[in-house]
């Protein structure tokens, strides 16, 4: 099946938000904090330049609460006495002549007293650095199963490790871009996003207006990957002010540079693992830290760490585990989402361990996995049954099969001993990914959908989830033409506008296709149920229904309608996070083959295979792109993508220094579905987006660790942590 | 921002004389204009574009040299199977040159004026004992390519001068090898770059991003050339140390740069001379 917009898109078509046409509008631009901490004192307004020709907007102008609603309201839309991170929005600046604006944002100064901020979010803070709460922590969460300390003393073998994760940048390859304009009364924000709703209700708070005085409207959206899940209420916040005030259409368009420097990133973290084992290599307690950085403000960081906490055991049967997890603020630009939100950082982490095990016990690393993946009828951290018929062991033995495994770590003994300058390996790791918002997320959602009966006989899907390079079009398209028997031509899917579309949440969360996905099968099952047709009308006869309904309600909407469901059987305790995370989990396995350069410490990825089990799969060419990119991010974050920090500024906010794997750096990737239908999902079908990233980087990582006898725990492992690794010699051990 | 429009190189000569050099020569544009958004200064300035000096794209081969024109670019080079016969690093660097986009525009008199440490095009010229053309109204001078640079961003050109031409001499080399270390594999700026080469002229030995300016490596040429045993990468670690002076940077480590450079000398000649074991 073809990607619905994809020939608009190749052919450059697509119109993006700074590609729209637009006359008569302002250029709007951020004056951002030059500090990481501290109280502002003066903003100074440079002499030379005739600043009546400017729309200058300060906290002041703003209607309602100085808030960025989320989860928590700390976050100001515009900083007023207090700066808690280097480039916090302060004002905004907006001139017809984009270069003026650019000219005038220098020409202003923000004075502030500085204050001694935190950079680091693995010490504690000294008490003149406490900002949130007694000790910064923004958020707590323990998981506890069984009796670890007494399985632990039971433990023929105790195995610890400490990894560490980097910061990550999104580098969707649209920057973050908003429009806003006022038709008549109404504010209305066209931009970059990936949840319209989210936009909506920061608007209406801070703008102090109802749902009929905003309105939002996603435009063509180039990449998310989760930078467009929270940041764009900000871009959507300074537009929509400066238009308030200029009474003119705003436009709001961040350069890379800025958009690398003052915008979301993967959170860093570090994690512990402290493992007792049987003697054979099972898992008999696990006792697990995970520790994040939040960043200067909440914003989503608690929900990172609870989808952390719940994968933080990996795929694996153990009966004592126990997982403690915090956030911690420091003065950094605030983490925020990103693709695997929280789950790739520990899922590093513990497959990385198990090959640290495996070393331990002399054992192969795929035989340890083999003893300890959770059969169907074992229970997870949070002591949620798996029993979803998904053969996790069979899923690691094709990607074993499918790499050559067996025969080519023969082949790489045989050149490991004989080659001056290179050193070659393979690694595996298992994945998973629970789709959908954790726990009870769901149900609070309360999402809903719409098809619409159209006046010709064709329907309209009307959700807020959005294109962005994923596959929302096309898959919506084809489910909403397969319920209803009729031609993908037949079937429209509704531009995401809040005055359009209902709120079926937002786009993120693996949750579009499993989640939103359901709701246009039942929202076609309930547009039948509207015209009292059976389950068996489909295509002409149900094209006619509609004509005809539409004769008879001349005027009217036929609309379908569907609101979430929660599955059967599924429990979750938020207060003790126990029960049933997720609906569903998608399983994966990967293996890759490396060699490292000793001469230069460059790691090559020679070779990957990921092997998913995501159920049903709907679009495969779009699903095996997804899961490719994921790859490609994984290897990136992996091995090369390393944000700088200097006094809590990115300093190397530049794609020429922010190096993302090319063609070039990237091997063939083999993809392989392997695909248990989920009973609740569309044609059980099950999340996809976010599986591929989890897995990626400890197999790279094993495999390099497998290649040189190092024992790397950090990432992103550049070449120049290599090349000491290796000077260090075989045998570097991670400290436990 | 104004642009000077020549239409050929005594016009262009003129009128870098009558601006009194506070012109700027534009050629690919691939350095100029790559940040030009945010360079807001850079819009105040006078530009020469040189695209219609058409003699400036004049590229020869004679029996004793290969003489690049002041608009010859990457891709002109990489297209003429010459060059890989008598030239192949003048092949390879300008493969590693960003990707096609910039090497079609791209320019090796560009590369030389923008006097980046870390340039690509640069390190094989130096190898191969170019010499650069200058021209001007007053006329005519040329400066050894080795010799150009005099600081970071400094070098023996003055501003009302035009490198016309780059002058390659034909000799025969037993040894040529260049390694660009990158963050990745393509559209990557060096963290270290290395040119080496022996002909009757002796050794050649040229580094990138290991100091201010691309330079060649005395100490480490001295040694090779003494044939005194190097037993490891070690060995060229203090010679190494004498001939550049390799930063901590975005990019990179100075410890990385050095131990990477005495690596390659070693590996890279291991095979090609028998005093290294």
């Amino acid at each position: 099946m073809y990607r619905i917009e994809g020939l608009a898109k190749l052919a450059g078509r697509e119109r993006y938000v700074d590609d729209l046409p637009l006359q008569d509008f302002l250029w709007g631009m951020t004056v951002r904090s030059p500090v990481p901490r501290g109280r502002i004192r003066a903003i100074r307004f440079a002499k030379d330049v005739d600043w009546r020709e400017f729309v200058v907007v300060d906290h002041h102008d703003i209607p309602g609460p100085n808030e960025v609603l989320l989860i928590e309201r700390d976050q100001p839309v515009l900083a007023a006495q207090y700066v808690r991170h280097m480039h916090e929005p302060v004002l905004l600046v907006a001139h017809p002549s984009r270069d003026a604006v650019r000219r005038a944002v220098r020409a202003i100064e923000v004075v502030v007293d500085p204050e001694e901020p935190v950079l680091d979010y693995r010490k504690p803070p000294r008490p003149d650095q406490v900002q949130y709460g007694s000790d910064n922590v923004f958020k707590r969460i323990t998981i506890a199963k069984g009796d670890v300390e007494r399985a632990f003393a039971g433990a023929a073998v105790v195995v610890g490790g400490v990894y560490e994760t980097g910061a990550q940048e999104h580098v969707y390859l649209e920057t973050q871009g908003m429009i806003a304009r006022l038709e008549g009364d109404t504010v209305v924000v066209v931009g970059s996003m990936q949840c319209p709703y989210y936009v909506l209700t920061a608007l209406m708070h801070a703008l102090k207006r109802d749902e009929h005085r905003v309105r939002v409207v996603q435009a063509p959206t180039g990449g998310g990957f989760g930078g467009k899940e929270e940041y764009p209420s900000h871009v959507a916040l300074h537009a929509s002010l400066l238009a308030l005030k200029a009474r003119r259409t705003v436009k709001i368009v961040y350069d890379r540079g800025e958009d690398l420097a003052a915008t979301t990133k993967r959170h860093p973290a570090c994690i512990r693992h402290r493992t007792g084992l049987a003697q054979d290599g099972r898992l008999l307690a696990q006792d697990i830290e995970i520790v994040l950085d939040g960043g200067a403000y909440v914003t989503l960081s608690p929900v990172v760490l609870s989808r952390a906490a719940i994968h933080g055991a990996g795929p694996y049967r153990c009966d004592h585990v126990r997982i403690q997890g915090r956030v911690m603020l420091t003065n950094a630009v605030p983490y925020g989402a990103f693709r695997g939100f929280g789950a790739p950082q520990v899922q590093f982490a513990v497959e990385r361990h198990m090959d640290v095990i495996a070393r331990r016990l002399n054992m192969d690393p795929v035989e340890v996995r083999r003893i300890n993946l959770l059969r169907d009828g074992d229970t997870t951290a949070t002591g949620q049954v798996i029993r979803d018929g998904v053969d996790r062991i069979r899923l690691m033995e094709r990607a074993v099969e499918l790499c050559g495994y067996h025969a080519k770590r023969l082949d790489h003994a045989r050149h490991n001993a004989s080659d001056a300058t290179t050193r070659r390996g393979m690694g595996i790791a298992t994945s998973y990914h629970g789709s959908g918002f954790t726990g009870a997320g769901e149900v609070r959602l309360k999402s809903r959908v719409h098809v619409a009966g159209l006046a010709g006989g064709r329907v309209e899907v009307r959700t807020a989830s959005v294109e962005m390079g994923q596959g929302t079009l096309t898959v919506f398209t084809r489910l909403a033409a397969d319920r209803l028997g009729l031609a993908r031509e037949d079937v429209l899917i509704a531009e995401p506008d809040t005055g359009r579309v209902p709120d079926s949440g937002p786009t993120v969360a693996s949750r579009t296709v499993m989640v939103v996905g359901k709701l246009v099968e039942r929202a076609c099952d309930d547009l039948r149920r509207q015209l009292e047709l059976g389950r068996e009308t489909r295509g002409d006869t149900l094209r006619d229904a509609i004509r005809a309904w539409h004769r008879e309600h001349r005027g009217a909407e036929l609309i379908g309608e569907a609101v979430y469901k929660k599955p059967p059987g599924i429990e979750w305790d938020d207060t003790n996070y126990r029960g049933d995370a997720y609906a569903a989990f998608g399983w994966g396995a990967h293996a890759a083959e490396v060699e490292v350069d000793l001469r230069t410490g460059n790691m090559k990825v020679l070779d990957f295979v990921a092997v998913l089990d995501v159920g049903t799969v709907l679009a495969e060419t779009l699903a095996r792109g997804q899961v490719q990119g994921g790859v490609v991010q994984g290897i990136g974050w992996a091995l090369m993508e390393e944000c700088k920090f200097l006094g809590g500024a990115m300093a190397n906010n530049q794609l020429t220094n922010y190096a993302i794997p090319t063609s070039a750096d990237v091997p063939p990737i083999r993809v392989v579905f392997v695909e248990t239908p989920f009973e609740h999902g569309p044609q059980g079908a099950k999340g996809l987006g976010e599986l591929p990233v989890n897995g990626t980087a400890p197999a790279v990582l094993n495999a390099i660790a497998a290649a040189t006898g190092t024992s790397p725990g950090n990432i992103p492992l550049t070449p120049e942590v290599m090349l000491d690794l290796l000077e260090r010699g075989a045998g570097t051990a991670v400290v436990g | 921002m104004s642009v000077l429009l020549p239409d050929s190189t005594r016009a262009a000569l003129d009128m870098l004389a009558e601006t009194r050099g506070a012109a700027v020569p534009l050629a690919g544009g691939t350095d100029l204009l790559v940040h030009w958004p945010v360079r807001l200064d850079d819009h105040e300035r006078t530009y020469l574009d040189l695209s219609g000096a058409r003699e400036l794209r004049a590229y020869q081969w004679t029996d004793e040299e290969l003489v690049l024109g002041g608009l010859t670019t990457y891709w002109d080079v990489l297209t003429d199977t010459r060059v890989w016969t008598h030239f192949p690093l003048l092949t390879h660097a300008a493969r590693q040159v960003g990707a096609i986009q910039i090497q079609t525009r791209g320019t090796w008199a560009g590369n030389i004026v923008n006097a980046s440490p870390a340039a690509d095009g640069v390190p094989v010229l130096m190898a191969y004992d170019a010499i650069v053309v200058l021209a001007s109204v007053a006329g005519q001078e040329e400066v050894s390519l080795a010799d150009f640079y005099t600081g970071y961003k400094e070098m023996r050109r003055r501003p009302d001068q035009l490198i016309v031409a780059i002058r390659v001499p034909r000799r025969a080399h037993a040894v040529q090898i260049f390694e660009k270390v990158g963050q990745r594999r393509a559209q990557a700026i060096a963290k270290v770059g290395l040119a080496v080469t022996r002909s009757d002229a002796g050794w050649r030995v040229v580094a990138a991003s290991m100091a201010p300016t691309v330079r060649r490596c005395p100490a480490v040429e001295r040694l090779l050339e003494e044939q005194a045993p190097v037993h490891g990468p070690e060995d060229f670690l203090a010679a190494i140390e004498r001939d550049v002076t390799p930063i901590d940077d975005i990019r990179s480590t100075a410890r990385y740069r050095a131990r990477v450079m005495a690596n390659l000398l070693y590996h890279d000649l291991r095979g090609v001379c028998n005093f290294i074991q």
